[in-house]
């Protein structure tokens, strides 16, 4: 008996110094000498900042990136030929442009820049990258950003070669871009990471150079990544190699990956963050109200809209007075401050204030109950239906999470209260809910969009064509969709603008889609922080981010 | 004994077989794709994307090529980590789960049996009661609120141990205890049984008046022989605190392999989800066998029976 306790003894001691030796601990090990090593040298203010980026980023190659977690790297480790400041693109990679009177060519200049490995940015870098991301073979989801370019959609389509795409290195330091159309927002575009250009000698040698941190990754922004475990943590240092690093005066960004909000304001309460919230991470909504009142909350609204989507083919919702109805009849402000609680919005428009500033106050009033009487009155009698009660039951959609069956329930409330007319809840998981959505089989959807330039037909555009990917609503208008296609060609911006608000009036007319409110970024930051700028897309940018 | 284990194997590599089976077409049946997303692709773009994952070719060649990479133990790229594959994410998070895994269990058995005996011994004093309304509280309480309870006053209360993240020692303490509180209620409630039991026995008794101290009785004895339910109980166990450690990690943000087992299902990553699945479908058969071969040596009136009764 005593030799087999031994061998469990000695079993129970084998496995302990396997522990030990495990691999997951090492690691930890490693990083924690690092953060010795690279300690703080100077007498002033440590300029390292830790922020959360909640989870792995898809990838981070530019041509590959369509989330916002990659965006939140490669916004710090690449540069584009515009960077956006204060809102408005600046000249970034590119020294100078010039446009051709129709305003579908463009020439750019690039500065002497390098690569974070010392290699100089050129203009091919440029071309390589963008006719990478729009080869077929290359798998790249966003490839459609770049459609502007002349001949970009025909070559992803299979349908052009690769020298047709309107995208040439004239020389070491001169690119020139034809574009399909004269687009007003293409130098905001260039800001875009799509458009980030990549190290074609690297790339050509090393298909893979993306995948790790290491010799082959390199990046031309103001900070280069030195280390990368992946779902743990990246580590981003000052390129030095940089062409303004004098004015870059972070030398270090630790972005490490905890999916959960609650653990995230902790770890910023109890100083292991200098960052919580958008746009990196999130705060929990709960803890809003709390972080207001104690005057920590940092709120700034974004290009964004939380809408229902009507299918206007299912009846009743085919009726466009019984839409309206529905959206009149919403109180937008109470959702805001009762069950979202970060101060968004209420949304009486499509388009984002942070385009159509005036927007903020929308089209129709707020809560509007008289109006929605009248028209769901005037609906009912097209429909030939005497009272609300014939009326079938409507089905309100969205995808499995705490806040869209918050907001859901008090619209249903609303609905039943100011109008009469039952609305039956229907929750599905998030892929089973697109699916649903993009085919659909549904009556109301919830659903919302983020601006990927700061232009509206980013938002209007979605609902041009009935086939159109991201419509759903089953909606065309012929006057809308002329509109859109005429102000892609018009090239006095103003008279731009007049017709993209003609456009969204008919929107909020006919009422496809029921704006609830548009989002905001809120967050809470280390006070001696200064210098961080987000976009009105609510991108994040370090570079001019310092420690007081 | 060896002809025992060979047998046992074989059934393994059926179970698997009908796992993958299972788990290849239910994960078909599920409605969306790996790439629906809010801003959908465009129709063109989708097409190349099947085209490269090969996911455009009829389900029979997708099912027959999956068997064939499973065998060669290669379970392909990750849909949703776009240059990594599902051997890289495994590599990765795996050493990391079973860290933590290994740490919570060594304090789930350590401390779960010794509470247990405590408690034996003690009967009907304040030792056992104390041991008893920890344990109520271990089973009942959810590990993630044990998890934000332990961050609360351990980690910014105290400032005892850092909130979250996977980096040294430190940081593995709070998320071990949190995933051991449970196990450690239910194997101190195990033990305390059984010992409760042995220790009425006649052994036990005979053992006293050959006058064995407590101590000799209690460690030689009494131990030995209570442990058998607890080692039942450590099989589905392993198992559970390998896999179930999602909330886990999620909540402290540690880079293990439990995150991709579910979230890998919400994307719709298919081969994570294979590669995933099989990978702990067989941790899940070794364990269980591990525990079953383990009787033997604990327990020789167990026999392991290989063929013929008895042999």
């Amino acid at each position: 008996m005593k030799k087999r306790l031994s061998i469990l003894f000695s079993l129970t001691l084998v496995l302990s110094l396997f522990l030990s030796a495990c691999g997951g601990f090492q690691k930890g090990n490693e990083s924690t000498g690092e953060k010795g090593k690279s300690g703080d040298k100077t007498a002033d203010v440590p300029q390292e900042l830790r922020i959360n980026i909640k989870t792995e980023p898809f990838s981070l190659n530019p041509g590959l990136a369509n989330d916002s977690v990659s965006s939140n790297v490669l916004n710090q480790t690449f540069e584009g030929l515009t960077r956006i400041k204060n809102g408005k693109p600046e000249l970034a990679m590119a020294e100078s442009y010039e446009v051709s009177k129709d305003l579908k060519t463009y020439t750019f200049k690039l500065r002497d820049a390098k690569w974070s490995n010392g290699d100089p940015v050129t203009a091919k870098d440029f071309e390589y990258a963008w006719k990478w991301a729009l080869d077929p073979k290359n798998q790249s989801q966003y490839a459609y950003q770049l459609y502007y370019i002349k001949n970009g959609q025909a070559f992803n389509e299979g349908k052009a070669k690769a020298e047709d795409v309107g995208v040439k290195a004239i020389d070491d330091k001169t690119l020139q871009v034809t574009l399909e159309n004269p687009t007003p927002y293409f130098l905001e575009l260039t800001a875009f990471y799509t458009y980030f250009p990549v190290n074609s000698k690297i790339a050509q040698k090393n298909p893979k150079w993306y995948t790790n941190a290491g010799p082959d990754y390199t990046s031309n922004g103001p900070f280069k990544m030195v280390s990368w475990e992946h779902n743990n943590k990246i580590v981003l240092e000052k390129n030095e190699n940089y062409w303004d690093a004098k004015n870059v005066k972070l030398t270090k960004i630790e972005m490490v990956m905890v999916n959960d909000t609650n653990t995230e304001l902790s770890m910023f309460n109890n100083g292991e963050l200098d960052w919580a919230g958008m746009p990196t991470g999130q705060l929990p909504p709960d803890s809003l109200p709390k972080l207001k009142e104690e005057g920590k909350l940092h709120v700034q609204p974004i290009a964004g809209t939380y809408w229902y989507k009507f299918n206007t083919e299912k009846p009743p919702l085919n009726n466009v007075n019984i839409r309206k109805a529905l959206a009149y009849a919403i109180n937008r402000k109470a959702i805001v401050e009762n069950v979202t609680k970060g101060e968004q919005i209420p949304a009486m428009a499509a388009v984002p204030p942070t385009m159509f500033p005036e927007n903020t106050k929308g089209y129709f009033k707020d809560n509007d109950v008289e109006k929605a009487k009248e028209y769901l009155k005037k609906g009912l009698q097209e429909l030939g239906l005497k009272d609300v009660k014939d009326l079938p039951p409507i089905t309100l959609s969205f995808n499995t999470d705490d806040q869209h069956a918050k907001i859901a329930q008090a619209i249903q409330d609303m609905w039943k209260k100011n109008l009469g007319i039952e609305v039956k809840l229907e929750n599905a998981e998030w892929a089973v809910y697109i699916d649903k959505l993009h085919s659909g089989d549904y009556q109301i959807g919830r659903m919302g969009w983020l601006g990927d330039f700061n232009d509206p037909i980013n938002f209007l555009e979605l609902y041009r064509d009935k086939e159109g990917g991201n419509n759903d609503t089953n909606w065309e208008n012929p006057k809308y969709k002329q509109l859109l296609i005429d102000s892609q060609k018009e090239k006095d911006p103003e008279k731009r603008k007049e017709m993209l608000k003609q456009a969204e009036a008919i929107l909020m007319d006919e009422m496809p889609i029921a704006p609830i409110y548009f989002y905001t970024n809120t967050w809470v930051q280390k006070e001696n922080l200064k210098g961080v700028e987000m976009s009105g897309l609510g991108d994040v940018q370090f570079k001019w981010a310092y420690f007081e | 004994m060896l002809r025992y284990i060979s047998k046992r194997l074989l059934y393994m590599l059926m179970s698997l077989f009908l796992i993958v089976t299972a788990t290849f077409f239910l994960m078909r049946a599920a409605p969306g794709g790996p790439f629906s997303s809010e801003k959908q692709v465009p129709p063109e773009i989708e097409k190349n994307l099947n085209e490269y994952y090969g996911l455009d070719r009829p389900w029979y060649i997708q099912y027959f090529d999956y068997l064939v990479s499973i065998a060669k133990w290669d379970f392909g790229p990750s849909f949703k980590y776009k240059g990594q594959t599902v051997n890289d994410l495994i590599d990765e998070g795996f050493p990391v789960s079973f860290f933590l895994g290994m740490e919570s269990l060594l304090i789930a058995i350590s401390v779960g049996i010794l509470l247990g005996v405590i408690a034996a011994l003690k009967h009907n004093k304040w030792q056992d009661y104390a041991a008893m309304v920890f344990a109520v509280l271990g089973i009942s309480v959810p590990s993630f609120i044990m998890a934000s309870i332990l961050q609360y006053f351990l980690a910014i209360k105290l400032g005892w141990f850092p909130v979250a993240r996977w980096e040294s020692l430190q940081h593995t303490v709070l998320p071990a205890l949190a995933l051991a509180a449970t196990p450690t209620a239910f194997i101190a409630r195990l033990t305390r049984s059984s010992m409760l039991e042995v220790l009425s026995n006649d052994y036990i008794r005979t053992a006293k008046a050959k006058g064995l101290s407590q101590g000799q009785i209690t460690v030689k004895h009494a131990i030995r022989n209570a442990i058998l339910p607890v080692v039942t109980y450590l099989g589905p166990l392993s198992a559970q605190i390998l896999t179930g450690s999602f909330v886990i990690e999620k909540i402290f943000g540690i880079p293990g392999l439990g995150s991709h087992f579910v979230t890998s299902i919400t994307n719709r990553d298919y081969t994570t989800i294979m590669g995933v699945t099989v990978f702990y479908s067989i941790l899940l058969l070794l364990s269980v066998l591990l525990v079953d071969i383990a009787y033997g040596f604990i327990d020789p009136r167990i026999k392991l029976a290989g063929g013929k009764k008895g042999e």
